[in-house]
This record gives C-alpha cells, sequence and structure tokens, in this order.
C-alpha cells in the first residue's frame, strides 16, 4: 500500500488503466503539458503520448461529445470537465446524448465513457468554482454518478467506472484533493460502482452522506459521541445513481433514525430522493422523521463570510443530529 | 513646392493621434489610465502575497486593448460585456480604483459584486457595464442580444464583447457572431489574443493563423490590430463603431496581445511556456510602446512620467485606505438577491 492524496490516487487510477488498456484515452482543457489544473493528469501525456492524452480547445460542448463518438467507435474515454460548474455546456451531450444512447439503439451501442470533474465549496471559488452538480444529472435515467470520499475509494472507483459498459459521471471534491492522504491499495484493486460504505459503525443515529459530507459527518459523529454519548452511524453512498438499497436499509433498520447529508443546497438534492426512499420503503423500522441536512438554497459567494453563512459546517451537523437524537 | 504637396507633406508628418483626431490631453489621460490598470494590477498580486486578496487575475499586457477600444467608444451610452482582463476598458467607462480594491478584498460596497464574486468580475450598471460570471464566452452572445436591444429601440448604442481566443472555440462565439450578422447588429467582439489559453497554446486553439479570418465566414468583417498598439487599436475600433452606428452590423477584432502573467495567482506558466519567451514580450509591451509615442511627440518628458506615476500611486492607496477599512459583508446579505426582494 502506498499513500496518496485523493488526485494522486486519481493519476494513478489513469495511469494504471491506460497502461493496462490501450483504448482508454484521456481529453480535456490544459490536461496534457501542463497536466491538468489541479495536476490529476500529470505526466500521462509524456507516457501516453499526444494522441492518447488530448489538450482540447476550450469547448465542453464537444470535450463531451467527443469523448461520446470516440466511445461508439471503441475507445474508453475519460473526459475531464476543469471544473463542475463549466459542465452545463456539455449538458446536452451528457443528457441527451451519453444517456441515451444504449437505450434508443435497443442495446446495440454503448457509451462507455467517464467525465471526470473537480466540484465542491470551501475553496474561495465564489459562484463558478464551487457548484455542486450531481443533482442536475440525478434525474436523468442512464447516468451513474460516483463520488469518492477517500483516496483509496478514488482509485478504485475511478478504475470500476473507466471498465463500465455505460456513462459513469465521476465528481471528485476539490477540497479534499489534497486535504488527505490515505492509504491506497496499489496493482489490480476495484470498488465496485453501487456500493455504499460504512465509514463510522454505530447503533443509535444514522448520518447517510457522500463526499465532503463524510468528513463533516465523521467529526460530527465524534463529538456526539464524546459530548452527548450518542452513537452515530456514518454511510458513505459513495456511489448516487445507482444507489446502494441494500446498504441503506441495513443501516435505518440498524438505528431507526437517519439524517441525510450533503454539501449541495437542500432543495432537490440527492438527501430528497433518499429521504423519500426510505419513507416509502422502510416506514415501519422509523423513530422519528427522515430528516435533511444540505446548504442553504442560495449560489455559492465569494467572500468568506458570505460563503460560510450558506455550507453546513461541523455545528450545523452536530445541531441536526442532536435535533434528530431528541426524538 | 505647391500647397497641396506641402499639405501633403504636413499630413504624413502629422502626429497619428491628431490624424485620429485625438488631442494632446486625450491621448494622455489615456496613457495615464493605461499606468492605473497596471499599477492596480501589480498593486493586487502583492496583495495576494500578503493574504489579504484570495485570487487575481491580470490585465497585464492588456492595457492598449482594453483603453484603446473603450476609448473610441461613448461611456454612457454604449455597452460592455466584459470578461476578467477588462479592467482597463472598465476604468474608461467609468470605474475607478475604489471599486477595483472594494471588489479585490470583497467587501460589502463592491459596486459590482458585493464580495460574491471573485475579483475582476466586471460589471456596473452605472456605466452600462453588464454583469459577467466566469464561465468563459457566455458574454459574447450577450452582446448581440443588448445589440439587438439597442437596434429595437434605435438608441445609438452599440455593444461591445470582450473575450480571448480561447474562447472563440466555444458554441457561444459562432452563434453570437451567427446572429449579430444575420440581424446587423451594433455590436463590436473584441477578441484580446494573448496566445494562451491557461496552458493550451494557441496552436491546440485552432487552425487558423487568425481569429480574425472567421469574420468574413459569419458576414462581417474581421480586423487583425497590434493589440500593444493604443492607436492602432483605438482606429479600428472606431471605425467598427461607426459602422455599426451605420446599421451596417457587426465588426470582429482582433488584438494580438501577450499575457505578462501567469494566467491567475493560482497558475504557474513556467509549467508550460518558456521565461525567456515573456521576457522578450515585455520589450514589446504597451506601456514602454505609448509611452516611447509619446516622448517622441514630445507630449511627454521624465517629469510628467513622473508625477503621472505619482498621482498613480497616491490613487491606488488612497483607494485602498478606504477599501481595507470598508467591511466585509454580514452574514446575513448571504441569502439575498436570490430573487427580487419585495419593495
Ligand atoms: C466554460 C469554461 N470552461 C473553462 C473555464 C476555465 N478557464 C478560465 S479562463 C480559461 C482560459 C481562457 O482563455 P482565453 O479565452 O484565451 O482568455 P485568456 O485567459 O487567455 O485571456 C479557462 C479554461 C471557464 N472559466 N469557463
Ligand atoms: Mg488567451
Amino acid at each position: 500500500m502506498a499513500v496518496m492524496t485523493l488526485v494522486e490516487a486519481v493519476r494513478n487510477a489513469l495511469d494504471w488503466e491506460m497502461e493496462r488498456d490501450e483504448s482508454v484515452i484521456v481529453l480535456g482543457e490544459d490536461v496534457g503539458l501542463h497536466g491538468g489544473v489541479f495536476r490529476a493528469t500529470d505526466g500521462l501525456q509524456k507516457k501516453y503520448g499526444p494522441l492518447r492524452v488530448i489538450d482540447t480547445p476550450l469547448a465542453e460542448l464537444s470535450i463531451a461529445g467527443l469523448a461520446i463518438g470516440a466511445a461508439m467507435n471503441g475507445m474508453r474515454p475519460v473526459a475531464e470537465i476543469q471544473f463542475a460548474d463549466y459542465i452545463h455546456p456539455a449538458f446536452d451531450q451528457i443528457v441527451n446524448e451519453a444517456a441515451k444512447i444504449r437505450y434508443r439503439s435497443n442495446g446495440t451501442f454503448g457509451c462507455p465513457i467517464v467525465v471526470r470533474a473537480p466540484f465542491g465549496a470551501g475553496v474561495h471559488g465564489g459562484l463558478y468554482h464551487s457548484q455542486s452538480v450531481e443533482a442536475l444529472f440525478y434525474h436523468v435515467p442512464g447516468l451513474k454518478i460516483a463520488i469518492p470520499s477517500t483516496p483509496a475509494d478514488a482509485r478504485g472507483m475511478l478504475l470500476s467506472a473507466i471498465r463500465d459498459p455505460d456513462p459513469v459521471l465521476f465528481f471528485e471534491h476539490k477540497r479534499m484533493y489534497r486535504r488527505l492522504k490515505g492509504e491506497v491499495p496499489e496493482g489490480e484493486y476495484t470498488v465496485p460502482l453501487g456500493k455504499a460504505e460504512v465509514k463510522r459503525p454505530g447503533t443509535d443515529l444514522s448520518l447517510i452522506t457522500y463526499g465532503s459530507g463524510v468528513y463533516l459527518g465523521l467529526e460530527a459523529a465524534e463529538r456526539l459521541e464524546r459530548e452527548d454519548g450518542v452513537s452515530v452511524e456514518v454511510l458513505d453512498l459513495r456511489t448516487l445513481a445507482p444507489l446502494d438499497q441494500e446498504a441503506i436499509a441495513a443501516t435505518v433498520r440498524k438505528t431507526s433514525k437517519v439524517l441525510v447529508f450533503h454539501e449541495d443546497n437542500k432543495t432537490g438534492g440527492i438527501g430528497a430522493e433518499v429521504a423519500a426512499r426510505i419513507a416509502e420503503e422502510l416506514f415501519a423500522y422509523l423513530d422519528g422523521p427522515v430528516m435533511r441536512l444540505g446548504a442553504a438554497d442560495s449560489h455559492i459567494p465569494y467572500a468568506a463570510s458570505l460563503e460560510e453563512a450558506i455550507l453546513p459546517n461541523t455545528e450545523t451537523v452536530v445541531q441536526a443530529l442532536r435535533r434528530l437524537a431528541a426524538y | 513646392m505647391t500647397t497641396e504637396g506641402t499639405a501633403l507633406i504636413r499630413a504624413q508628418h502629422q502626429p497619428e493621434h491628431e490624424r485620429l483626431g485625438l488631442s494632446a490631453d486625450q491621448v494622455l489621460r489615456m496613457y495615464r489610465t493605461m499606468v492605473l490598470a497596471r499599477r492596480l494590477d501589480e498593486r493586487q498580486w502583492i496583495l495576494n502575497r500578503q493574504g489579504k486578496q484570495a485570487f487575481v487575475i491580470s490585465c497585464q499586457g492588456h492595457e492598449a486593448s482594453g483603453v484603446g477600444s473603450a476609448s473610441a467608444l461613448q461611456p454612457g451610452l454604449d455597452l460592455m460585456c466584459p470578461y476578467y482582463r477588462s479592467l482597463p476598458a472598465v476604468l474608461v467607462f467609468g470605474s475607478t480604483a475604489r471599486d477595483v480594491l472594494l471588489e479585490g478584498l470583497s467587501r460589502a460596497e463592491g459596486p459590482w459584486t458585493g464580495g460574491r464574486q471573485m475579483p475582476a468580475h466586471f460589471g456596473d450598471v452605472r456605466y452600462h457595464i453588464l454583469t459577467s460570471g466566469s464561465p468563459v464566452a457566455t458574454q459574447i452572445v450577450h452582446a448581440a442580444g443588448a445589440a439587438l436591444a439597442a437596434k429595437i429601440r434605435g438608441d445609438g448604442a452599440v455593444a461591445i464583447a470582450y473575450f480571448g481566443e480561447g474562447a472563440t472555440s466555444k458554441g457561444d462565439f459562432h452563434e453570437g457572431l451567427n446572429f449579430a450578422a444575420i440581424h446587423r447588429l451594433p455590436a463590436i467582439f473584441f477578441c484580446e489574443n494573448n496566445g494562451y489559453a491557461i496552458s493550451t497554446p494557441l496552436g491546440k486553439q485552432m487552425a487558423v493563423p487568425n481569429v480574425a479570418d472567421r469574420g468574413p465566414a459569419y458576414g462581417m468583417p474581421g480586423v487583425v490590430v497590434d493589440g500593444n498598439d493604443l492607436l492602432a487599436v483605438y482606429r479600428v475600433t472606431r471605425q467598427a463603431a461607426e459602422r455599426a452606428r451605420r446599421g451596417e452590423g457587426p465588426t470582429l477584432i482582433e488584438a494580438k496581445v501577450y499575457r505578462l502573467t501567469p494566467h491567475s495567482s493560482d497558475d504557474d506558466d513556467r509549467r508550460y511556456r518558456a521565461p525567456s519567451e515573456v521576457e522578450e514580450a515585455r520589450k514589446a509591451e504597451p506601456l514602454i510602446r505609448m509611452r516611447r509615442y509619446l516622448e517622441e511627440q514630445s507630449l511627454l518628458d521624465e517629469r510628467q512620467e513622473a508625477a503621472i506615476q505619482e498621482s498613480v500611486a497616491a490613487e491606488i492607496e488612497a483607494a485602498l485606505a478606504y477599501a481595507e477599512q470598508a467591511p466585509l459583508p454580514a452574514p446575513t446579505e448571504a441569502r439575498r438577491h436570490v430573487f427580487q426582494e419585495a419593495a
């Protein structure tokens, strides 16, 4: 095992898979010579050449569209969108093309692309370097959405995503790129898509989350243990689509009280879907309402004083858990 | 020699600014705005190093293109759709050092975003500078839309969009120019081609040597101009504005410039371009170029140059002193203006 940051784990996975499979190509803005603005593709062009690691023009629609076309002709493209905030010009290609190719061709074509993008706030990026975009795509059948929270998951899930026969949106929290280091298994190591993981076992409350929510959740859980003697289980969804229903059911049955929490704003977020499914299918196990916590329904401003007022933090998670514990 | 002959010789020796109908005062003011833009830019890098301004994105190398073009328009009438390197242009339209530093330090009083956006996200309703976000190229289509509104109202205004050459790869560029040409809109599409989009060089952005070459394909003139030459930029932009006001439609202008700084304070340009290339470009940079012109025309001597530098420095320090004591936005502001508030 090697110790890596999240961004190193991403790079390592790309390198591993490009070495193993010649059909894997990487394309995006500044990914070649520069190695990407976050260095996720550093050194890959040198190793695999400019035909497999392609510096594209500044055009997200074509980054997605080129990947789709190449995928329909036998490649396994990994497209990088420099910031998730700039994925919107590619929305048509992702939603109307990638997501629908298998269905509309009666299963005769597939679209095995990965679209990677750094996302998330807390880096003083303002409105356009902070967005969480997962919920915008979540509604669309035919798209898988993966959000790793640890370096090991990033490597293992990215390998699964590249090998997946269908389009996968792979969102990497930019605030976590270098902040955390972790042990990462090398060689053939995959983490299956569609499998959540309990990141902290507990017995009294369940905190269901993903991405940066895992870290705030773990901090909050420790505080509740220490200050209130309440045991919180933290379930990291890891893959949002498809959701791991079994893992959700298991933690709900265990604790009977659930907080669904994400950095993305609350309304119409992933939390709404998770909460609805629990209400529909696991109502009998509940001892309280399924609660949600997310960012305020606002855009994400630049000034620190404003950004802090919009985003959830450990304190707001602790408070939400205490409200839940009171039931 | 005939009088006609002497007139011709005099015309040939007439200084360029006079030929353009600009007074000595006017060119000196343009030069001062270039200096102000440069010093404001440099000051923000210092604030960044001091940990006071989290992010800087520069206009260094874009001073002549910005000031020359905006000076050829009519502030108060014309509309500007800026991008993040448009500091010199917005100064011409009315923005001040204080505005720049209030936004740089994300103060509540910042007139463009009140601290909501990163520095250099220009937009001031008072000066017809349309609000700008970070997505590249979106403002190109806004300029077409603003020009459409001007045409419908018949108010004689021209809309100018500023953008880099990287922006021309997005559909927004194609779609904006196409519509503007179809409807002969009073628009100017002003590309500041600095050779790079972050690290991506021109040759990876397009297979043609000039952005301007594309103009005729949309049905509008495409003009290449030396973006380090203030008066040349002024000349072509004024021609484009006159054409627009005559109802003859839009113009695509490409100013060839060079980005003298890294892309932003988050960038390390040594990863993709040689320091010697930057040094070479500094020799032709717009401030030195204009200063030389003014000296040749005996419009500027060492003493006057020192006076300009001093007054600019004083203006910036006064603006900074104000901005530093101005309060940060209150947390209660964070959720305002998602929608219009009830009166
Ligand atoms: C749609 C979109 N994609 C990517 C980015 C990230 N980005 C910001 S500036 C930039 C390069 C722009 O290059 P160019 O248009 O040449 O302008 P320059 O910065 O060189 O003046 C990129 C890729 C963005 N802001 N918007
Ligand atoms: Mg450029």
